[in-house]
């Protein structure tokens, strides 16, 4: 599975400053959030659910309006969804309709490319997936796990600066998951996209992440989602079984699961 | 094992007596024709007894006057085949092409201004509110009921009939669409304008597809409708058509031919809707589309 020269390698950073959510209706999802990714960097997202994860990622996505604060990718305030901020949704969300090799096309022939180098686009990030003799096939004729791999070979032809994940593993069995966590990690290293990983898994996102991001909070506690405290992962290898790596995540379990003091 | 086969025991000897699962299953299907068969016999023979013996049956229903089962047979041969030299000789091939003209262009006018609305107002709140009041108004009121202002306001001939089978497709293919159009799953669009399609890109590669099966539908039923409405739009005076002939066989009172134009219309309608159906089965290939 060869990823070497995959992208022309566009990273963006992410600036986020005083970002509130409050929903239609409402519920107020998150306030007061600081954030800033530098280009390139992989930064994992944990927190109980119900803390604002989500909301963070659609935002930045562009789906979701931050009802105060700044949100600026690249320089540039996110005012909608576009093809540069790629999306990994849990479910997966390919055309039921289009094969894997048109489900991958989608994003290159919207740019109006010429027809070849929409195929050969194509064609290099289904062999980056390893989905190769499976181009024709329908997403709904393969395994979770394959259609996970479909759709992050969808959003990697776009050649997005800034890559957006939300639980993308979740439904996953272990070892697809763990097998797909090693494959992201090598995509990350030879495409250096900047990343924002939302996990259930501490042990994922220290696995992954050159930070992580701990949240707090919620609506559903009676105050905002917002940032507890952003954990560096300074491991030089990612070995799960070594002391420094359960360190690392013993830390990140204690921030996640105990309340923070009255400030 | 011996323990546990004793409890499978009266099942494996239950087992040789009930037939195996292909061999059932044709013979469920032989069945299936065979039974088929005796209530249109039945029909037929009944038929030709109450005609034979002038029965009247309630509502007034007068047998004596119907044709012959046979009789029709032979006004379909000639209808088709020109067997007996009359008015109707061979008559089917300038009828059904007049008609099925009159059909395919009012199901195509209904298709053309169905999906289009449908889809936006099954996606937009505003074109919704905007137009959901005149079809409520417009959908209760019958065909039927449009006849003598039509007649009025356009005339006799085609256009008439050609408007009064357009009305009648375009209410269940406006109302499949919305309903499809409704049930995209967000996510899909989601997926579609985060991998950078245009507004309008979003309504034709992502919208139109995922509803396709539900404008399918409506579509059939429009289809099934138009022939339907037929007879009645060829009642504005066109000198050819299906209907017009059952029209023509009913002045000069030969009940045989008027039961082979209502033979025809039914088969015509019945292979529309296969041709229909074919037609989307190569348009979408095997793809699978969401039910
Ligand atoms: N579209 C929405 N409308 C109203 N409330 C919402 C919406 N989406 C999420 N919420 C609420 O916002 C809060 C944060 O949700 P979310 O970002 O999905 O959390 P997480 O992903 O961390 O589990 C929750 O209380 C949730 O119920
Ligand atoms: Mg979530």
């Amino acid at each position: 599975m060869d990823t070497q020269h995959l992208a022309a390698g566009r990273t963006a950073d992410v600036r986020i400053a005083g970002l509130s959510k409050v929903y239609a209706g409402g519920v107020a999802a998150m306030a007061d959030v600081d954030l800033t990714i530098a280009s390139g960097e992989f930064v994992a997202v944990v927190g109980a659910s119900g803390c604002g994860k989500s909301t963070l990622l659609r935002i930045l996505a562009g789906f979701e309006r931050p009802s105060a604060g700044v949100v600026e990718v690249g320089g540039t305030p996110v005012t909608g969804p576009g093809p540069d901020r790629g999306v990994v949704f849990q479910d997966y969300g390919l055309f039921p309709w289009l094969s894997v090799r048109e489900n991958v096309a989608y994003g290159p022939a919207r740019k109006k490319l010429p027809k070849a180098e929409v195929a050969a686009v194509t064609d290099r990030f289904i062999a980056a997936v390893g989905l190769t003799r499976f181009a024709g096939k329908y997403p709904a004729q393969l395994s979770g796990g394959m259609q996970q791999r479909v759709a992050i070979a969808r959003v990697l032809a776009n050649d997005p600066s800034l890559l957006l994940m939300d639980e993308p593993f979740g439904a996953l069995d272990a070892l697809t998951r763990a097998d797909l966590q090693t494959e992201l990690k090598r995509i990350h290293v030879d495409t250096r996209t900047t990343v924002v990983f939302v996990t259930h898994s501490i042990e994922e996102a220290v696995y992954l992440a050159d930070r992580v991001v701990v949240m707090t909070g919620g609506a559903s506690h009676g105050v905002p989602g917002s940032v507890r405290r952003i954990v560096p992962v300074d491991l030089a290898d990612r070995d799960v079984t070594s002391p420094a790596f359960n360190a690392v995540k013993r830390e990140i379990a204690e921030l996640v699961h105990t309340v923070p003091a009255a400030a | 094992m011996t323990t546990t086969d004793v409890a499978t025991v009266p099942v494996a000897a239950a087992a040789p007596t009930v037939p195996d699962a292909p061999r059932r299953r044709g013979r469920g299907r032989l069945r299936t024709v065979l039974l088929g068969l005796p209530v249109p016999v039945l029909f037929l023979v009944l038929w030709h007894l109450g005609r034979a013996q002038e029965w009247e049956l309630p509502l007034g229903l007068r047998m004596g006057f119907l044709p012959y089962p046979a009789d029709v047979a032979a006004g379909l041969v000639n209808y088709v085949a020109g067997t007996r030299d009359d008015a109707f000789s061979s008559l089917l091939w300038e009828d059904l092409p007049a008609s099925a003209l009159r059909v395919v262009s009012g199901f195509a006018l209904a298709t053309l201004i169905a999906v289009p609305l449908g889809v936006l107002m099954g996606r937009f709140r505003t074109a919704n509110s905007l137009f959901d009041p005149m079809i409520n108004l417009f959908r209760p009121i019958p065909a039927t009921a449009w006849v003598p202002l039509v007649a009025l306001l356009i005339g006799y001939g085609d256009q008439a009939s050609i408007f009064l089978i357009t009305l009648s497709a375009f209410f269940p293919i406006v109302l499949g669409t919305i309903s499809g159009a409704r049930q995209v799953p967000e996510r899909l669009l989601e997926a579609a304008r985060m991998l950078g399609t245009s507004g309008v890109g979003t309504l034709l590669r992502v919208v139109l597809p995922a509803a396709a099966p539900a404008i399918v539908n409506g579509m059939r039923v429009g289809l099934g409708l138009a022939w339907v409405i037929l007879v009645l739009s060829e009642t504005t005076g066109v000198p050819t058509g299906l209907g017009s002939t059952i029209f023509l066989a009913r002045d000069v009172v030969q009940t045989d031919q008027i039961v082979v134009g209502m033979i025809c219309i039914a088969v015509a309608g019945f292979l529309s809707d296969r041709l229909l159906t074919l037609f989307f089965r190569v348009l979408f290939r095997d793809r699978p589309l969401i039910k």
